[in-house]
């Protein structure tokens, strides 16, 4: 188990060590403590180590992560896991906006609440939320599924591509173009799949909606040829 | 970018410890704001028909008996005044209006910066490190702050056009964000509500629209409310008042801000690194104020 004490230990020097790791590594563990809102911890990271950060962390924590499993014990601020390609990022407390913004894959987990854009352009990456997630979520979504346990607030979807989006709880609205949508057998098996990979039992697949892309926006339609 | 912070103090008990406090989140929000840092400081609250007048002068060994001389020469006026750096704090009995008119027309070369019972706003330009020093604000007393750190977007980085902005008695706002109708509504209140504006600075306009508001009947509340009408562009503000401080953000909440409360305090910061170091942070209820809701607290 290796301890960086941010309190002690520049940020930039805890970022190289987790850079400079190779898939082979035996430090896999890693614990990091004192953060205190610093912005961009433990970004980059592209090996299977597990990273755990005790306290609240700045913007972009876990930006871009790739294979790394990162643990936050407190709350995040804006852009935690933007553009994260794979692995896992849990986050035990709130996060602030524009969480998983990007993001192509892996797993981005929120205890808590999310505010405006979860999921802004998300581009293939399924992000959980236990708590409600604020406006202009999944804005421009292309891929991937944003779970949201709670409530929704407004204009979810606006401008949605292909993103799949599952909320239990009440939307306040819905933006341009998304809907909401059938729930047919495959959107059960994947909701499934992704609460149980999330480890969540207190929540049925069957009180979830979905909401998806009308795909009246991006295709190209004759009857709007002249506002070209 | 601009960077806010704001203490207020529930604990009595703490109110001489508030300097010490609010001077590490200021510094900390350095990277949001380097060009120029200020503050707004509520206490040693003066009574009946008296009024402090913060005045500034950019040389730091102006002749401020002076200006205590005139005061009564020509006005009739007694005071007495106390130096912070080239900020002189006058305490007199004095019609505000005629003081601010006086010294308009006789000392263009000073700036008021603040008239109240309890309101001190001291700002310059310069690194918020160079600021918290100048000002020896570790050693400020009093039971809130409100402050600032200036990245300029809209105008020229000027003493004047930094923040807290006040246009009226103990109010003052400090904002991170820009507005866009600012210049249209400025003549309008210049034409309409005859209020004097020192700089072309967007967030003067927008303290100067707060006060006509409540000059007009409103709330705090209720002008920030309608400010969201009548203000286009984005924001995040905060207000102080003589018993408190209130916070909004615009209603897409492009801004920032995060606000940490425990029983000793309201603390209120773009960034969370700024309140990390206050007693009890890590513990402390925190959240981010929701797009187009004020928040307010009030010592009444």
């Amino acid at each position: 188990m290796e301890t960086i004490d941010l309190a002690k230990t520049e940020l930039r020097e805890l970022n190289q060590q987790l850079h400079d790791l190779t898939a082979d590594t035996d430090k896999t563990n890693w614990t990091v403590e004192n953060p205190k809102g610093m912005h961009n911890v433990a970004v980059g990271l592209n090996v299977p180590v597990t990273v755990e950060i005790n306290g609240h962390v700045g913007y972009y924590c876990a930006g871009m992560n790739q294979e790394a499993t990162v643990i936050v014990n407190g709350s995040c601020s804006t852009g935690v896991a933007e553009n994260m390609m794979s692995g896992l990022v849990h986050i035990k407390g709130n996060v602030s906006q524009s969480a998983g913004a990007t993001g192509v894959g892996g797993l981005l987990l929120i205890d808590g609440n999310a505010s405006s854009r979860c999921g802004i352009s998300m581009k293939g990456i399924d992000i959980v939320v236990k708590g409600s997630v604020g406006h202009m979520s999944a804005f421009m979504g292309q891929k991937g599924n944003l779970v949201v346990c709670g409530d929704a607030g407004d204009a979810l979807g606006d401008s949605l591509y292909e993103a799949h989006l599952y909320v239990k709880g009440v939307v306040k609205s819905l933006g341009a173009d998304c809907i909401q949508k059938e729930m047919r057998d495959e959107h059960k098996k994947e909701l499934g799949d992704l609460l149980e990979k999330a480890g969540i039992t207190d929540h049925k697949v069957e009180d979830f909606t979905r909401y998806g892309s009308a795909r009246e926006l991006y295709n190209f339609k004759i009857d709007n040829v002249d506002a070209y | 970018m601009c960077g806010i912070v704001a203490l207020f103090l529930k604990n009595k008990e703490l109110e001489s410890k508030i300097g010490e406090m609010f001077a590490p989140m200021l510094v900390c929000m350095t990277d949001r704001g380097p060009d120029s840092a200020g503050l707004a400081l509520y206490g040693s609250e003066v009574s009946g028909d008296q009024i402090k007048v913060t005045i500034q002068h950019p040389d730091d060994d102006y002749n401020w008996p002076a200006i205590q001389a005139s005061l009564k020469d020509k006005l009739g006026v007694d005071s007495t005044f106390i130096l912070n750096s080239n900020h002189a704090i006058f305490t007199m009995s004095a019609n505000d209006a005629e003081v601010s008119d006086w010294l308009d027309v006789n000392h263009p070369e000073l700036t008021l910066m603040s008239i109240g019972q309890s309101i001190e706003i001291l700002k310059e330009v310069g690194l918020p490190e160079a600021i918290v020093k100048r000002f020896n604000v570790s050693k400020l007393t009093g039971s809130h702050i409100i402050g600032h750190t200036r990245m300029a977007t809209e105008s020229a980085v000027t003493t004047a056009g930094s923040h807290p902005f006040t246009t009226g008695k103990d109010i003052c706002l400090v904002h991170n964000g820009s507005l866009s109708n600012h210049n249209r509504l400025r003549q309008w209140l210049q034409a309409n509500a005859g209020i004097k504006f020192q700089t072309e600075n967007d967030s003067e306009v927008a303290a100067a629209y707060l006060m006509w508001k409540i000059n007009e009947g409103s709330t705090i509340k209720e002008a920030l409310e309608s400010a969201v009408d009548d203000l286009d562009g984005f924001f995040t503000f905060a207000v102080g008042t003589k018993d408190g401080f209130a916070a909004m953000r615009d209603p897409i909440a492009c801004k920032p801000a995060v606000l940490a409360e425990t029983d000793d305090y309201v603390a209120m910061a773009s960034e969370y690194q700024a309140l990390s170091n206050l007693p009890g942070a890590a513990n402390a209820n925190i959240w981010e104020p929701e797009p187009g809701v004020v928040y307010s607290w009030s010592h009444n």
